[in-house]
This record gives structure tokens, sequence and C-alpha cells, in this order.
């Protein structure tokens, strides 16, 4: 048996109002998801991965595939980040699978595949976006941001891989180009009918005749759609009761692309039952159908937060303007860009700080301290140490300043000392408003672009309130 | 350690101040020499190229190192030194011409501190992002770390800081060489634009360029320079560790204040600082700084500050005046040039000369940097013969 062994999800904290697009006010009307300033689709991975990984063993995980078409490197792997982010073994498999709206079910597929053949036991998939479009066009409105990660193993299975089917397509639909920021789209009947429409017909047809089941035989199908309107129409055209399709979140996250039929999945599979069948259909350059099977272990997956949670935890940006300065899309004084970056070799000594948020602990006297030392600092005892992961641990905040003078899109910086394990650690905090801070409240760990200075994304780990 | 190695050994016999300030027209070159020639002239020297034997520089942000210096002054075929110690540079240039002098090296040696960060064309520090750590790396944001614990141990808050920078801005319209001459209100602290909280702009000190400098010599050379010479009674350098690492931290003291103060006043023999020095200089980069620092040297009881600021205990005419000259606030903070800075006003103010901001009968004197995030702190103290 092959299948869903965990589930994770992660959707930012911000939203913007579709009406502030247009210079309006939100109150209450769509919105959509939108990462923080030092967020990206790998940031977002790590974060829907650390929700999976919960209460799971890190090093039992043989293989991360993470799926993104808005990741920001076209060349230097992603998965081996979010690895190293995750603090999973040196000899795990790490592949990316980008380049169209299916890579996160291409992703999920290579999963169970790769442990059907038993090449991996266990193989972390994770699905992160950012994707944008040209600023103030319809189809900006109609992305949002997100992620979602599942762990696939043969044992413990909450949900069982039954059966896929798959068509290739070339169409003219949607597409991004090298060094263009933006997706484009062509003129949306066209893309809708014959793009959209047309493969997520003929593959599910093919499903049905496949494997002899019908509509009815469905307790939940979770349907990619670019738009509420034809999701509904292609639901209702396959004989699909509308009480049984997934919420495609219109108006809340918006279309998270190759992240988002994965997102639809693990919120699906936070209401599952036992010995339910779920319908899973991905577009992109085709279309993908999967047939998956809940176990009873899918009642017992508690502790996730999930979609529903993330949903929930939401804040307004207050302009749209933010959100353009955020995306780096209105010039501004000084280029978050600009310099010279990190140095390489810097990074290469420092990968088990900054990217694994490794501390390290005494061995002589069990002091724990961050960042790698020598000697310690408390009985001077020389390489003494062993390594302890910070990066999972509730932290508390030992002093803190709001920095209007660092350079932020979204001033003031709040920073501040948080005490982790015993540990001090000097570091941001984010998603937070500054009236919220106060000494000795619990903060949690999130992996976040800290700067982009030249040009390239430059991750570290940051504090934000336990909420 | 020997605590008496070097007390009341060796001299100072003149020294120099330029005016601090955004000096847009002045090279390094020019502060060099306006410090270096007020000194000469102080101490009478009139053939510095033959008479001063060895130069001990600081500069944070330097663009030559000591050949800006020796370039500047023609002093060379000798040794020019250079101290790097983030905000304690000009205090351990000092130190290091103390030493030289007192170990019987040499006789006349000449200190120079100076810093021109306004070339950089930047507030605050460069940083140049070369890693992912330690960010912001500003330094209203280091020396703010100490704020929140320390307002809600001791129930101190914005108005006490503010009545500092008040302090200091009414002393800095005395100084003539002071960068700031502008009286301000506690409401204007309170009500001006946040720099990294709890500091406001008049939190903050100005930073500027400027150049000090110092001519020692043994004590018993003194007196053929001049007739009412400075003795240098103690002096210190210690480095804590980083509060921002440092697991034990507690965020309510800069430990390297501490640790210095412990060291000089062992070697200057004192016991009650407060009773014991007349006059003090204390590193003002941010109110808080000088708040910590009069808890920290051992002025008042930890937690205390908040009552002796509302006394006025270290305000002109008070018990132990601080910052006469206006401070880093206002005076200017030229880093290199600070430690040299703080010495050159207890000179004078042990000399009486000090004109109106003159502290009466002072015969011992104190001066204190703090620099880096904060690690590095020098101590000086000077007393008349």
């Amino acid at each position: 048996m092959v299948g869903i062994t965990s589930y994770g999800a992660y959707v930012p904290m911000l939203r913007l109002p579709l009406a502030a697009i247009g210079g309006g006010k939100g109150g209450g009307g769509p919105e959509k998801a939108v990462a923080n300033w030092d967020e990206d689709g790998v940031t977002m991975a790590v974060a829907a991965a650390v929700d999976c990984l919960r209460g799971i063993d890190r090093a039992s995980v043989d293989a991360v595939l993470f799926a993104s078409t808005s990741y920001p490197f076209k060349e230097k792997q992603g998965a081996a980040i979010v690895a190293k982010a995750l603090d999973l073994r040196r000899d795990v498999r790490t592949a990316d699978l980008g380049d169209s709206l299916r890579a996160g079910t291409n992703a999920l597929r290579a999963g169970a595949d790769a442990i059907r053949a038993g090449s991996a036991r266990r193989v972390l998939v994770v699905a992160g976006e950012t994707r944008m479009a040209a600023p103030r066009t319809p189809l900006e409105a109609s992305l949002g941001d997100g992620a979602a990660a599942f762990l696939l193993g043969a044992d413990d299975v909450a949900v069982r891989f039954e059966a896929a089917h798959q068509v290739a397509d070339e169409i003219i639909d949607v597409w991004r180009t090298e060094g263009d920021p933006f997706v484009h789209a062509w003129e949306d009947r066209f893309v809708v009918d014959h793009g959209y429409r047309a493969n997520v017909r003929e593959v599910v047809q093919r499903l049905f005749a496949a494997t002899g089941l019908r509509p009815e035989a469905f307790a939940r199908v979770v349907l990619f759609g670019p738009d509420a309107r034809s999701h509904a129409l292609v639901a209702r055209e396959l004989g699909f009761d509308a009480t049984r399709v997934q919420d495609a979140l219109f108006g809340k996250v918006g279309n998270a692309g190759a992240a988002l039929v994965p997102l639809l999945l693990a919120a699906a599979l936070e209401q599952a039952k036992a010995g339910e069948r779920i319908l899973v259909v991905s577009y992109g350059d085709g279309a993908e159908a999967l047939v998956l099977e809940t176990t009873p272990r899918v009642e017992r997956l508690e502790g996730r937060r999930g979609v529903s949670w993330h949903l929930a935890r939401r804040a307004e940006l207050p302009s749209y303007d933010m959100y353009l300065r955020f995306r780096q899309l209105l010039a501004t004084e000084h280029d978050r860009r600009a310099g010279a970056g990190l140095s390489a070799t810097k990074h290469f000594r420092d990968r088990d700080s900054d990217v694994s948020l490794l501390g390290q602990r005494c061995r002589r006297c069990a002091q724990a301290q961050f960042p790698r030392q020598r000697v310690c600092f408390t009985c001077y005892a020389r390489d003494e140490f062993e390594a302890v992961r910070l990066s999972d641990k509730i932290g508390t905040v030992k002093s803190f300043t709001f920095d209007n003078f660092a350079g932020s899109p979204n001033p003031p910086l709040v920073a501040g000392i948080v005490d982790v394990e015993g540990a001090r650690l000097y570091v941001q905090m984010t998603d937070v408003s500054p009236r919220e801070v106060k000494l000795g409240m619990p903060v949690e760990m999130t992996f976040r672009k800290i700067h982009e200075a030249g040009g390239t994304p430059n991750y570290f780990w940051k504090s934000t309130p336990v909420r | 350690m020997t605590h008496d190695a070097i007390r009341d050994k060796v001299a100072i016999v003149g020294m120099g101040c330029c005016k601090f300030g955004e000096n847009w027209d002045k090279d390094p070159q020019d502060m060099i020499v306006e410090a270096a020639y007020e000194a000469y002239e102080d101490a009478g020297i009139e053939e510095p190229q033959r008479q001063i034997e060895a130069v001990f520089c600081g500069a944070q942000y330097p663009s030559k190192g000591t050949a800006e210096v020796a370039d500047a002054l023609k002093l060379y075929d000798r040794p020019v030194s250079m101290v790097v110690n983030y905000c304690a540079t000009g205090t351990d240039a000092f130190r290091y011409g103390v030493f030289a002098v007192a170990c019987g090296m040499y006789d006349t040696v000449l200190v120079v501190g100076f810093d021109k960060p306004k070339d950089r064309g930047v507030s605050g520090p460069s940083v140049a992002v070369t890693g992912v750590r330690g960010l912001p790396a500003t330094p209203a944001g280091w020396f703010s770390l100490c704020a929140a614990q320390y307002f809600e141990t001791y129930g101190a808050g914005r108005e006490d800081l503010a009545r500092i920078a008040v302090k200091n801005h009414h002393n800095g319209t005395l100084a003539p060489k002071s960068m700031l001459k502008r009286e301000i209100t506690v409401e204007d602290v309170l009500k001006a634009r946040i720099i990294s909280w709890p500091f406001g702009l008049y939190d903050c000190a100005a930073q500027s360029d400027g150049a000090a400098a110092a001519i020692l010599t043994r004590r018993e050379l003194a007196r053929r320079f001049r007739d009412d010479p400075v003795l240098v009674r103690a002096i210190a350098i210690a480095l804590s560790p980083s509060p921002q690492e440092d697991p034990s931290f507690d965020f309510l003291r800069w430990r390297a204040t501490e640790m210095a103060a412990k060291q000089v006043y062992a070697q200057a023999g004192i016991a009650d600082p407060r009773k014991e020095i007349d006059v003090a200089q204390v590193h003002d980069c941010f109110t808080l700084t000088e708040l910590l620092a009069y808890e920290d040297l051992g002025f008042c009881e930890k937690g205390s500050a908040k009552e002796h600021i509302a006394s006025g205990t270290f305000a002109l005419g008070g018990e132990l005046p601080v910052n006469t000259d206006g401070g880093l606030k206002t005076f200017g903070h030229p880093t290199g040039a600070t430690g040299v800075r703080m010495i050159y006003e207890n000179y004078k103010q042990l000399q009486g000369k000090a004109e109106r901001r003159q502290v009466k009968n002072a015969a011992v004197a104190l001066s204190h940097n703090i620099g880096g995030a904060p690690q590095a702190c020098g101590i000086c103290v000077v007393a008349m013969p």
C-alpha cells in the first residue's frame, strides 16, 4: 500500500482585499492570500513541511520533491534548500518539479512511484507558489500564494493511491518565459473552453472508463480551477454534486498555481473520514486525475494546522501600494537587491547555523548556545558540543526593539533576542505588529528571506508569535 | 596584573580638539592638523618633528590607516600605530600612548583620534551584507536591546531617557566646539520620530566628523612643558561577551562597562565612585547608554538611575556632573576621536579652563567609551597631581 501518511499546509498571514487593487477598501469582500515580503515558494514550502512533519522523525525522510513554477532560482535546487532548512539527512534524495501548474500532482505521483519502485520509503512532497501577474490585471486578482506538504510512504498510510490517469496537451493558455516576472494568459474564454475544461473533462472521462468508477463513487472531489465560475461549471458537467466538491478558496486564497491542488487536498483531508474515495484533478499542459482512498488513520492525523488554521489567521494589508512594494514592483530609493550580497564561502561555513538553525549544547555543562562556537560560553570547554535543532522549538522573547532605521518594506523592523532552549538568538520577528510584542511571549521559528542583496534570496530564520 | 604599574606616571601636557560637526569642507588632514597643532601649542611644542617620538592613532573608519596621520603631520621616521576598537577606539589609542611612555621607551608621544564618517553618505556605520545573521545591524537597534527589560524591571521609561537628552543638549550649548547648540525640552524628545524604540531622534547621538589629540610625557618631564599637567591615574579596556549571544545575559546593564570599571577602580584605588570622582564624560551614543553607565560605573545603585536623573545628580551643578560638554549627543561622535575628546574635556575641567561649564574644584575625572554591539569598553581616570 502506498499513499499519504501525513500532510501539512501553509497560507501566508497577509490578505490583499481585491477591492484594494482598484484603490478601494477590504471590508469583508473577496481577498487573496499574499506572501509577506520575506516569503517565497521555498520559505512557504518549508513552513508547510514543518506542519506536515510534526511528531515525525525527520531522519526517516528519504526524499524531497519540491514543486513550484515561481521558485526564485533558475539554476540551484529548491528541494536541497528545503531539505537543509528541515535538517533532513545528508543522503536525502532531492528533486524539483516545475514549469507547469501540474507540478504539484506530478510530484505526488513521482513520489508514490518511487515508493512503489522501492527506491525510497518515505518521500516528502512540497509545493509552494508566489506567482505574479502584471499589476492591476484580472489575472493578478485571481492569483494567490500558498503551500502544502505531504509525507508519502508505504506504512501507516492514511490515504491510499488507487489509480491515476493523465493527458498531455500543447496549448498556449498560461505561460511565463525566462526573465519575465509575470505570468501571462490568453483570452479567458479560450483558456477555459479549450484548455481547462477540455483537458479536465477528458482525463476524468478516461479515468471513469478505465476504472468503472462513477461520480457518485467519490465522497470528495479536489478540482483545480482558474476561477469560481469555470470550476463550478466543470464540476457540474462531470456530474459531481456541488456539496462534494472541495471549496477551491476563490476569494480567500486565490489560485495558488502548482500548490493549489495540494492545498485543496490538504483541506479535504482535514475533514475526511475513513473509507472515503477522493478524486484529485489537476490541470496544466494537460491534466491529471488521481483516485485516493482514506484509511482509518486519516482520522488520527491530529495536531496539524492544515488549511483551516491558516485561513483563520489573517491580517489585511493596509494598501495595494504595500503589496507592490513587497513584490518590488514600485521604484524605491534603495533597491533591496543592491550590493555584493552573500559571501558564498561564509554561507558555506555557516549553513548548519543559518539554514538548519542548529545550535549546540555543551556536553560538559549542558549550556545551549548559538551560533557555532569552538569554546563554551559558560564552562570554556573546547569542542565539546553536540548539535541541537532550534528551528522546531518554542522560544521566548528576552528583548526587542522596533527599528525604523534598518531598511524594511514595512517598517518598523521588529528585532530582538529570543531564548530558545537556553541559547540566545538575535533574530527579526515577522508576521507581527509591534503592539503584540511583549517580554516573555512565546515565539516559534520561521524560515524567511532575510535579504536579497546580490539579487538572490538569502534565507535565515525569524521568530513569529505562537498563535 | 599590577594595579599601580602606570598610576600617575604619565602626564598629559597638551591637548587639542577640532570643532566637531558635519565638516563637509574639511579632510581628515584638516581636522588632524587642527587638533594636533592645538595640542602642540598647548604643550609649548615648537618642533613636533623633533620632539614627538611616537604616534598612536585611533580611527574606526580610516581610509588610509596610519599614513592618514603621519602624512598630515609629516611625522615620519618613528613609530606610528593605529588602533581599532569600536567606539572605545579613542580611549584605546590613548592607552597605548600611556603604556609607551610609562614603560620608559619614549619621553613624549602624540595620540590622535579621528574619524570622517560623513564622507560615506549615510548615517550610522556601513553594513556590508555578507551574511544573513546579526541583522539588522544598526547601533540604535543594538543599544536599545536593554530597554524593554530595564523598563519593566525598574519602572523607568522614555521620559527618564528624555531628561538625559535635555541635559546634554543644555551642556552642549556651553561648549564652543560642540556640533549642536540648541536647548530642547522633554516634550521635543518624546515627540520626535522613533529611530529604534525606545530611541527617538533626540535619544541618538549626532554622528559627526572630528579629531582630537593629546601629548603625553613622563610625569618627571611634565613641568618642562607646563605648570598644570594632568596625570593619568588609571586606564582600562575590557571586552564582554556579545550581548546577543551570551546565554546568561540579563539585558539590564552592559557588562563591558562593569568589567572595565572594576579594573580601572582597582588601578585608581577608587572605592566610592560618586564621592571620589568630580566630573565624568560617559558614552551617550544613546540616552539609555548613559543611563546604564551611571549604574554600571557604580555612580548609583542598579535600578536607581531614574531618581538621580530626576534629582539632577548628574547635571551641571549636581553631585557628579556627567557629559559637561554635551557628550556624544551634542558635541558629536566621530568614533575614533570621541575617547580623546572626552579626555580633552576632563583635562580642561581639571585645569579650570572649562569656562561656563566649569565644575568647581574638580580634581579627579573619568571618561567612559563603549562600543561594538556593544562589547568593548574603555575607561580612563585622570587627576590633578
